[in-house]
């Protein structure tokens, strides 16, 4: 219980860092906002206003003030072109992405597994150095390239998937296989030496001298023991993912949060990206903590300390 | 440490060979670039496109197609192949360098510092890197310099955590305890004893960082916040064409294939090193 506490008072102040460097990055960028939101046409008297209204005018340490007494009570800001509270704009578009990352983790786990286990069983031989030259490929893939390339193959010419969008099953299928593509290589080769070490176990040996067949060995002794550990590294992956989002979001339409920062982006409408920043943040620090904590429920060995 | 016989390992495994002979033909073609190159990387050619302006496809006068620009390919590739290892090298650098720093620092002088520069990499870990970089590049307006410093600003965080962790258990084994007694400074026991052992560590980080680092360059490139055109580079040649890509596949594949190429080659590399390096790994598969 100490240990969960320490936790997250650790993960709280690493957002508050998170948030200030961020909003430091902010403050001393060249391209001003306030010219952004009035047009080339305003007058020097408009911007002004403006700026007095945002409240930009004032010293560094008062608007980050300003900006974590807003954060505690929940308020990320509003938007400085879109006239609408970040919180409620975030609050829309992250059940897309939560969808999204959630297809994605199940694609990159039946991709991965598959691959781990397969080359486990057949270690040494052609299939293993098959499906471990693919892991090596699938790590080494930028996923706008793997997204192009999807899209290509299975929307342009084989009609199969919408080129685009959101809505139904069919258009969560390409992006999330992009986004699992990425780290299944990593699943399968944390898979594979799972499974070897597990075969190599005595409890395996002695069920298969009990007589029982390999498949049933595989599958009901072997697969549960060695799967465990490495699914609970699920938690370490959202870091990777979120960092994928703003491209494969940008590049099949899909509306999440990713393409909301990269139009944010580009438009220098500050709120949005720290609101974007500060969530991906916090969807990090909690995976990471998720990840310590299921790790010595799985596996009694490891000592919370 | 037994040098030849590690790169005797090294050469006898096959993945690892591949990996050189392509980082290799990638150097030379780009490095020959000029003399190699049958045109000028930002030479519209008058014959580079149909009737209709269509680029054309590989194959006749030019080898990989031309781009919507009606320049060549092929040319536009091996100059992008320069800007991927400059970035690739120069940045990857700079993180090494700053992850190798923090590292010992926070693990061999630890102090207030020490702790500092650790929960430091911490929160720079809870930050998605790519957004960072991202809202970094596209607020410099990137020059190939700038575009390789944002890279090095957020990839030095890994090598951080692996040389402080390697570091720490270093500067507690009994031969540092040892050296102490016989009254050796500090700066003695780092560069004689710590930093040598530390050296297979940085050289493995180093490989697999360039790796992630042309990955890094192509998809910043690729959503037009990286390096700018003309200056050809792989993800903005794909930048370029790819409102074009269902009728021209090949603008956005050949370069995509040679991203993924060079990435796997240092990756593939990389990995190798770490097990023949690793005296952990040793026997391991």
């Amino acid at each position: 219980m100490v240990y969960v506490t320490r936790r997250l008072v650790q993960s709280a102040l690493i957002l508050l860092g998170v948030s200030f460097i961020t909003f430091v990055l902010l403050f001393v960028l060249p391209a001003d906002p306030v010219r952004q939101i009035a047009g080339r046409a305003a007058t020097a008297a408009t911007v002004e206003n403006i700026r007095a209204q945002l409240g930009l005018d004032q010293p560094f340490l008062i608007q980050y003030g300003r900006y974590l007494l807003g954060l505690i009570q929940g308020d990320l800001g509003r938007s400085y072109l879109q006239k609408t509270e970040v919180a409620e704009l975030i609050g829309s578009r992250l059940p897309a992405t939560l969808l999204l990352m959630a297809a994605g983790i199940v694609a990159e786990l039946i991709l991965g597994l598959t691959m781990g286990i397969a080359a486990a069983l057949y270690r040494g031989r052609a299939l293993d150095q098959a499906l471990m030259m693919t892991s090596f490929v699938t790590v080494s893939a930028p996923q706008f390239v793997v997204s192009l390339l999807l899209l290509y193959v299975f929307a342009v010419q084989l009609g199969w998937f919408p080129i685009g969008g959101y809505g139904t099953f069919a258009h969560l299928v390409l992006p999330a296989v992009t986004l699992g593509i990425l780290g299944s290589g990593w699943y399968a080769r944390m898979m594979r030496s799972s499974m070897i070490e597990v075969l190599r176990a005595d409890y395996i040996r002695t069920a298969r001298a009990k007589g029982l067949t390999r498949a049933r060995v595989v599958l009901r002794h072997a697969l549960p023991n060695a799967i465990l550990p490495v699914i609970a590294m699920i938690g370490i992956d959202i870091g990777v993912f979120m960092g994928g989002i703003v491209v494969v979001e940008s590049v099949f339409g899909w509306p999440g949060i990713g393409q909301l920062a990269w139009q944010a982006i580009q438009r220098v409408d500050i709120p949005i990206i720290m609101g974007v920043t500060l969530v991906s943040a916090l969807a990090i620090v909690l995976g990471n903590l998720l990840a310590d904590l299921i790790a010595p429920l799985i596996d009694p060995r490891i000592k919370l300390k | 440490m037994a040098e030849p016989s590690a790169l005797r390992r090294l050469m006898a495994r096959k993945m690892a060979v591949f990996g050189m002979v392509v980082i290799a033909l990638v150097v030379v073609a780009s490095a020959l670039a000029p003399w190699i190159a049958p045109y000028a990387p930002e030479e519209q050619l008058f014959d580079g496109l149909t009737l209709e302006g269509a680029p054309l496809p590989p194959g006749g006068a030019f080898v990989m197609g031309t781009d919507l620009l009606g320049r060549d390919l092929f040319t536009r590739l091996l100059y992008g192949a320069q800007t991927s290892l400059i970035i690739g090298v120069l940045a990857n650098g700079i993180a090494l360098l700053i992850g190798t720093l923090v590292g010992i620092v926070a693990g061999f002088y630890r102090g207030w510092l020490g702790g500092l520069l650790m929960r430091f990499t911490d929160l720079m870990m809870a930050f998605p890197a790519l957004l960072l970089a991202i809202c970094l590049s596209a607020i410099f307006r990137p020059s190939l310099w700038i575009v390789a410093l944002v890279i090095a600003l957020v990839n030095w965080v890994q090598t951080a955590r692996v040389i402080y962790t390697e570091t720490t258990s270093l500067a507690t084994r009994d031969f540092i305890a040892a050296e102490r007694t016989l009254g050796a400074g500090n700066a003695r026991i780092l560069f004689r004893h710590i930093l040598p052992h530390l050296v297979p560590t940085i050289i493995v980080w180093g490989t697999l960082g360039i790796s992630t680092t042309v990955l890094l360059e192509a998809t910043l490139s690729f959503l037009g916040v990286g390096v700018q055109p003309p200056t050809p580079s792989w993800g903005n040649i794909i930048f370029e064409n790819q409102t074009y890509f269902q009728a021209a596949p090949w603008l956005v594949f050949i370069p995509g294939a040679a991203i993924i190429a060079l990435a796997l080659a240092f990756n593939l590399v990389g990995d190798a090193l770490r097990d023949v390096l690793d005296p952990t790994q040793r026997g391991r598969d």
